[in-house]
């Protein structure tokens, strides 16, 4: 008892919690953008993928950090337009077209690493972003400041500008807005297009922050997580804050635990909690879950 | 410029799309390997010779088709009733491991015993795995997407858990797997000297009876009815519960009896690495087939060509065979632009 006591006081944890929590927070923003203007985005799996490798690419081929940042998003971004011209003006399959996209991301990524580094038996390593102390705050790194200023940054458009207002009308009732003579078909691929630049920045922390190098599977779901979220925080941008930090902090408590229980229990039991927990949340959410009302529908002109 | 539905589509029509979507397809790959240095008319006849060049290809072709054409089936059952099983993968890796604990010398049995009781086991622990997510969805309205997606991880985590403790082979050599299968409860061999193994006839036996299902029996008619709206068939009264259930176990048992297919005719025992993604692949298979369950054959022998042959190129030129994954999504992308294209035609105005 007084171990795990010493665990939740320790300043240390709490600093590799927002650190675990930092791709969270940047994956389940842009979920969240995506699905408030009516989009399901499942492409956000493969758009971490790829924004991680293209991160560290830049940045291994000699581009600056910020670059590589700069390039993760445009990557993200550019496989988010690619979901939205499928989904949105030829209105497909948003479950399908986001596992194409899943799929498409991760396996282009997957290739160009290895095209480049055809003999990497261990990866190669960059020199990632150092911690930043800030007075009265945990040292995090630049990214982990930057996910909380986006979420600020997310609510004040989504809930104080006319945009933000366009873009969570659209996802409740496109025909409003249509009406008020805005393109449905632009909000919406814009939306999509913003929310994916967010998870590309979410797969770059990984290797431009969290660690040094781009491993295969190394968003191992975090993407799947991160729509487990959106549904938790009732797709409002503060509320995702708070479930990534408590998904993060059980996280990190668990990584503890394991330390100090070690041996007692297979490892693979801590590994499967945070999934567990995801679905968890999904049943305990799921008879309040306000889903945006267009989530999922495709508008066509003219069509009821 | 306006999409209008087609009132009927021809079946020229339906055949063309795959054809054309694979086309464009191969055309956005040709780019990737050029990028790679090597000139794309020759690494796309490395590909094909590897695939179908000769007698032992053909078999490994067909022996990777194996698995996908089950897959496939998997994907086509479910999304027809607009059940989203994105865990396919889970649920093969479920249906292999009942397979080696109840084929690895549990029971003493005739081969005709314990074979179709190894499979059926097989298929029962895959669709015992997508009974849970469907409960949830039907039950709580849980999406089934991500719960299904979760769950493969979790599924994953398991296997490990148990390849690394009580399932580990002592005489593994310290590999995390399995013992091997007792020869009673190994599929027989098609074709001598070649990988080839009975569960192709089990997986093209299966196809052609969802086909039968589908097109001739009131179940079938009663998932396509759910798949194209479920509250019109409520109101026939259909049990829409009921058949959403039974979809999915008959989606996840077709996905575990791929894995007890996998470990029956072609490994004999479990690793972590039995499935290279057939789960995800089988979307692609049956979105290719255009959910018809005769087209899903088909479009798995492709697919498995698409592997097996980029293994082949790879070995001889500079192109990472990751471009067989980069060549089955972007199969998917263009399959669902050339199905739309088939479904509607555009109009001015």
């Amino acid at each position: 008892m007084a171990e795990i006591l010493d665990i939740l006081v320790s300043a240390a944890f709490w600093t590799a919690v927002l650190r675990i929590a930092s791709p969270y927070i940047l994956g389940t923003l842009g979920e969240l953008v995506c699905e408030r203007a009516g989009v399901l985005n499942l492409g956000i799996e493969g758009i971490m993928v790829l924004g991680a490798m293209t991160g560290w690419m830049t940045v291994y081929q000699g581009g600056g950090l910020w670059v590589g940042v700069l390039a993760a998003c445009t990557a993200g971004a550019l496989l988010g337009l690619l979901h939205a011209l499928l989904t949105v003006p030829l209105g497909l399959s948003q479950h399908v077209a986001g596992i194409g996209v899943t799929l498409l991301g991760s396996s282009l990524s997957y290739f160009t690493y290895r095209l480049v580094l055809p003999q990497a038996s261990t990866p190669p390593t960059i020199e990632p972003f150092q911690p930043l102390p800030l007075p009265g705050l945990l040292a995090q790194t630049p990214l982990t400041y930057l996910a909380v200023a986006l979420v600020g940054l997310v609510a004040y458009v989504l809930y104080r500008t006319p945009l933000g207002l366009a873009v969570r009308t659209v996802g409740e009732n496109p025909a409003a807005v249509e009406a008020q003579g805005l393109s449905v078909t632009g909000l919406r691929i814009g939306a999509v297009v913003a929310g994916s630049a967010l998870m590309g920045l979410a797969g770059a922390f990984l290797t431009l922050s969290a660690f040094n190098a781009f491993f295969f599977n190394m968003i191992n779901g975090r993407g799947w997580i991160c729509i487990a979220l959106v549904v938790f925080a009732s797709w409002r941008p503060g509320k995702a804050l708070l479930g990534a930090v408590l998904f993060a902090a059980f996280d990190a408590f668990q990584l503890r635990l394991q330390q100090v229980a070690g041996g007692a229990l297979p490892y693979q039991l801590f590994l499967m909690l945070p999934y567990l927990l995801s679905i968890a949340a999904l049943v305990l959410m799921s008879r309040r879950a306000a889903y945006p009302r267009a989530l999922m529908i495709p508008y066509r002109k003219g069509e009821r | 410029m306006r999409l209008e539905a087609r009132p009927h589509v021809p079946l020229a029509l339906s055949l063309l799309a795959p054809a054309g979507a694979v086309a464009a397809a191969l055309l956005l790959c040709a780019l990737l390997v050029a990028w790679s240095g090597a000139s794309v008319p020759r690494a796309y006849a490395l590909m094909a010779e590897g695939a179908l060049g000769s007698r032992f290809a053909l078999t490994e072709t067909l022996t990777r088709a194996t698995p996908l054409i089950l897959t496939g089936l998997a994907a086509a059952v479910a999304f027809r009733a607009k059940l989203w099983n994105i865990g396919a993968e889970g649920q093969l890796y479920m249906g292999a491991l009942v397979a080696v604990v109840l084929g690895g010398g549990l029971f003493d049995l005739p081969s005709w015993l314990l074979l179709p009781l190894v499979l059926i086991a097989g298929a029962a622990a895959g669709g015992a795995t997508l009974l849970g997510p469907a409960v949830l969805k039907v039950r709580f309205g849980v999406d089934e997407v991500v719960t299904t997606l979760l769950l493969n991880f979790i599924v994953l985590l398991f296997v490990s858990m148990l390849l690394e403790g009580a399932l580990k082979d002592p005489m593994g050599m310290g590999w995390p797997q399995s013992a091997p299968v007792i020869e009673a409860a190994e599929l027989p061999k098609l074709v001598e000297r070649t990988r080839l193994h009975a569960g192709l006839l089990l997986a093209l036996g299966l196809a052609a009876l969802l086909w039968f299902v589908d097109t001739r029996t009131v179940w079938g008619y009663e998932n396509r009815a759910v798949g194209a709206n479920p509250r019109a068939a409520q109101f026939a009264g259909m049990p829409v519960t009921r058949i959403m259930l039974r979809t999915a176990l008959v989606s996840g048992g077709l996905a575990g009896l791929a894995g007890a297919a996998e470990v029956t005719g072609l490994k004999g025992y479990l690793t972590l690495d039995l499935s290279p993604g057939f789960g995800y692949s089988g979307i692609v298979v049956a979105m290719l087939a255009q959910l018809h369950p005769i087209g899903v054959v088909g479009a798995a022998v492709f697919i498995a060509a698409v592997f097996v042959g980029a293994d082949a190129m790879s070995r001889a030129t500079a192109v990472p065979n990751y471009i067989a994954d980069v060549l089955v999504a972007l199969s998917l992308l263009c399959m669902m632009v050339a199905g739309l294209l088939a479904r509607y035609r555009l109009r001015r105005g």
